[in-house]
């Protein structure tokens, strides 16, 4: 530590190659805490979700309904605790552009199934009152300053209820306050009202949902108790899928895109670009001072002592600049990431980011340290 | 020497010198190909799916759909509002006097991937008057699909990314086998990507009665849009929305294309400066390493424009060529690729083309060129005003 003026001068040597520099691997670190940042937020939230709720859709796909029914026959399964289900019914308010996830559920169990959506017992309880009655996110609430006791009037296009008309009335009973994991999923923003309700206003489509999610006892038996669902409809005219949560969303996301495969270019792109900005700069760097290092060396330094002069002016640069990136890579999630849900950057990239800028501190100061390691003191001296 | 020769005269020196300074100057050049490669990429996805979008449709065909969908899939109609649609003015009849108007529905199943994952496949039941007013609907492999049977035909760009999508193949579909017996192509449009059968074996095998989701028809001329929208929706027994068919399609589009050009411009962007910081660096070391030379040049009469620009000119030399590069690469390694997304409230995987367009490599070259001269602007400054005493006893 006591040579740390010496790095520092080393540094600073020319200041505005230095900063633009660190300015570059700045703006690298950014980009890469941001787009990672992402990219491990994704994979995370899928991981994150509850290991003992299982989806089950049917095996065509997740937009064709299978049958209320299957219901009682799942609730046979060992190790199946509570089944609820939902049915996607979109809606719009007021304007089709204005449009509502709204869904059909029985609610008592639906509840307990996503106890993170934190939908208490006198919501329960009110809406198995109130027929007409909906509950629904604080965000959605808020969105459009929608209170406990008001009537809301929601088109559904796909729906025409038995009097011919496209709109149903709905009471709001309850305003529930998810956790902030499930607050920005369709779930936390979705306008849930009673399936009895539906059932008996609905001019066709009676008797059918359009997803079960089932809750087990031991999470570790979801492979096995999925297959046995599963085996209950084999062969019938509704077959079903069923999966844990995680792997249906994982598999609905895949559909989107292969994100972590564009991620993954993207940055590699950007950080190997980078590299070799740095080596460049280093070699540069030392390349000018060969005479003054000559000179350290004829005070006695030894050689190795270039060696790591070198590499600590590299990576003292390298890891300012990226903790400098990383942090600015933070801030600016925080900003957009409300769009997508993620707003933290997760603690792996950071890990990631710490571990890329020790090797490209490595892979770019490392030539120029072996080089001011293996100078001729005379040679030096003289320029050559 | 006038100023012109002089210009030239440095200028020439400082390019040919360029070898010497190989390092310094590739930096810029990587710096900006990647920039270009990456900002080309990512708009190229984007004009894929403008394009297979645009492509859909003619101007002298509508769509009807019911009142609030934003899509096909949402919508729903009955067969009786679809013979009152059908029956509207404006529409053309054919030989024989019916109307040419096609009620149509998309299921969507589960198929297998090339990757092996299970994507959302569009499965269309079309009529043989749609079949009829589509004439860009051209077989290209195998027979047409027999109605009453479960028989299908495969669009091209479909096949290329379902697993099991040959002629011959059996699929498993609910508790139904269906056959495919052909394979279509339809201009490069969005129907492409879906696979044909005919709409009443569709419903029957789906269970939708003789519900439907969307009714094309064909009209007499593009002019008689209007005659046709306002005959429909003044009817008040029906409740639907009327489109021409080229514009339902690209509103379609719209949000993903928004999305895809949002994250180039934003990803491009953040690595634009990135890149400049690199090439300001670049370009100073450049300047410094020539202190004495430029120095020198002055102490000898050349005025500080020739110096300028010929920093100028290195920086845009370099820029340039790094653009063509970014460009080039990205044209090789993406251009005609097909690429495959859950195409919004077209349901089903949409498969597209990445399409690197002449436009967008000029937007490429061009965006290089400006981060080249405002790379080259300050450093040029400098150069101007290096003080020839000093640079000239410079180490």
């Amino acid at each position: 530590m006591k040579y740390f003026m010496l790095i520092w001068a080393g540094i600073w040597r020319k200041p505005v190659r230095t900063i633009l520099t660190m300015l570059s691997i700045v703006v690298a670190f950014l980009l890469f805490g941001m787009l990672q940042g992402v990219n491990q937020g994704i994979n995370s939230q899928l991981a994150n979700n509850n290991g003992n709720r299982l989806w089950t859709i049917s095996r065509m796909s997740q937009v064709q309904a299978i049958p209320i029914g299957h219901m009682s026959r799942i609730k046979t399964v060992a190790g199946v605790r509570e089944v609820a289900h939902l049915s996607f019914f979109g809606g719009y308010f007021q304007d089709s552009r204005n449009s509502i996830g709204a869904f059909a559920t029985n609610i008592d169990a639906f509840a307990n199934v996503y106890p993170e959506l934190r939908i208490t017992p006198e919501m329960v309880q009110a809406m198995q009152t109130t027929r007409t009655g909906a509950v629904i996110g604080k965000p959605l609430a808020e969105k459009f300053k929608w209170k406990v006791g008001d009537q809301i009037p929601i088109g559904m296009p796909t729906m025409s209820n038995k009097a011919g008309s496209n709109t149903y009335m709905f009471d709001i009973v309850g305003i529930f306050d998810p956790t902030p994991e499930i607050a920005n999923s369709p779930l936390g923003t979705g306008f849930w009202f009673n399936y009895d309700y539906f059932t008996e206003a609905r001019a066709f489509g009676a008797g059918s949902v359009h997803q079960y999610i089932t809750t087990i006892t031991d999470a570790r038996k979801a492979g096995e108790i999925s297959s046995a669902i599963d085996k209950l409809f084999a062969n019938s005219p509704d077959e079903t899928r069923t999966q844990t949560e995680a792997a249906s969303l994982q598999a609905q996301l895949k559909q989107l895109a292969d994100i972590n495969f564009i991620v993954n270019a993207i940055v590699g792109a950007v950080l190997f670009t980078l590299l070799f900005l740095t080596a460049n700069t280093m070699m540069q760097s030392v390349r000018e001072r060969i005479p003054e290092l000559a000179v350290l060396r004829t005070l006695g330094f030894s050689s190795t002592s270039m060696l790591v002069l070198v590499l600590s002016e590299s990576f003292l640069l390298c890891a300012f600049a990226a903790m400098l990136g990383l942090g600015l890579g933070a801030i600016g999630l925080r900003g957009l990431g409300t769009m997508i849900g993620i707003t933290a950057i997760p603690t792996i990239v950071v890990v990631m980011g710490i571990g890329i800028a020790a090797l490209l501190a490595l892979a770019s100061g490392l030539p120029p340290a072996l080089r001011a390691q293996r100078l001729n003191i005379v040679d030096a001296l003289a320029g050559r | 020497m006038n100023t012109y020769t002089q210009i030239t005269a440095v200028t020439g020196m400082n390019i040919r010198s360029l070898p010497q300074r190989l390092g310094t100057s590739s930096v810029i050049v990587i710096g900006i190909a990647g920039v270009v490669a990456v900002f080309v990429s990512v708009l190229a996805m984007s004009t894929g799916i403008v394009k297979t979008l645009s492509n859909s449709g003619r101007d002298d065909r509508a769509i009807v759909v019911r009142t609030g969908s934003s899509s096909e899939l949402t919508s729903n109609l009955q067969q009786a509002a679809g013979l009152t649609i059908a029956d509207a003015a404006g529409v053309r009849r054919g030989a024989d006097g019916k109307p040419l108007a096609s009620a149509e529905g998309v299921r969507i199943v589960n198929l297998v991937r090339t990757d092996g994952l299970e994507a959302n496949a569009p499965i269309r039941g079309i009529t043989s008057q749609g079949l009829a007013m589509r004439s860009e609907f051209k077989l290209i492999e195998g027979r047409m699909f027999t109605p009453g049977v479960n028989e299908l035909v495969i669009g091209r760009a479909a096949q290329r990314i379902y697993r099991d999508s040959k002629v011959g193949q059996v699929l498993d579909v609910n508790d139904a086998t269906w056959t495919i017996v052909g394979v279509f192509e339809s201009g490069g449009d969005s129907h492409e990507s879906e696979l044909l059968t005919d709409a009443d074996t569709s419903n029957s095998a789906f269970r939708r009665g003789n519900s439907f989701q969307s009714m094309t028809v064909q009209l007499d001329s593009p002019e008689a849009y209007e005659t046709f929208r306002n005959a429909i929706t003044t009817n008040p027994s029906l409740q639907v929305e009327v489109k021409r068919e080229r514009e339902f399609y690209q509103a379609q589009t719209k949000t993903i294309s928004n999305i895809l050009s949002i994250v180039a411009y934003v990803v491009g962007g953040i690595m634009a400066v990135g890149a400049l910081f690199g090439a300001l660096n670049a370009l100073y070391s450049a300047v410094s390493t020539r202190a004495r030379e430029i120095a020198t040049l002055r102490a000898i009469g050349f005025g500080s424009t020739a110096v300028v620009v010929s920093v100028f000119v290195e920086a845009l030399v370099l820029a340039l060529l790094g653009g063509l590069i970014g460009a080039a690469l990205a044209w090789l390694v993406f251009n005609g690729h097909a690429v495959n997304t859950s195409g919004g409230g077209l349901g089903g995987q949409l498969v597209f083309d990445l399409t690197v367009t002449p436009k967008l490599i000029a937007i490429g070259v061009v965006g290089a060129c400006s981060l080249g001269l405002l790379g080259g602007l300050l450093p040029a400054i400098r150069a101007a005003r290096l003080p020839i005493a000093t640079a000239l006893r410079a180490v």
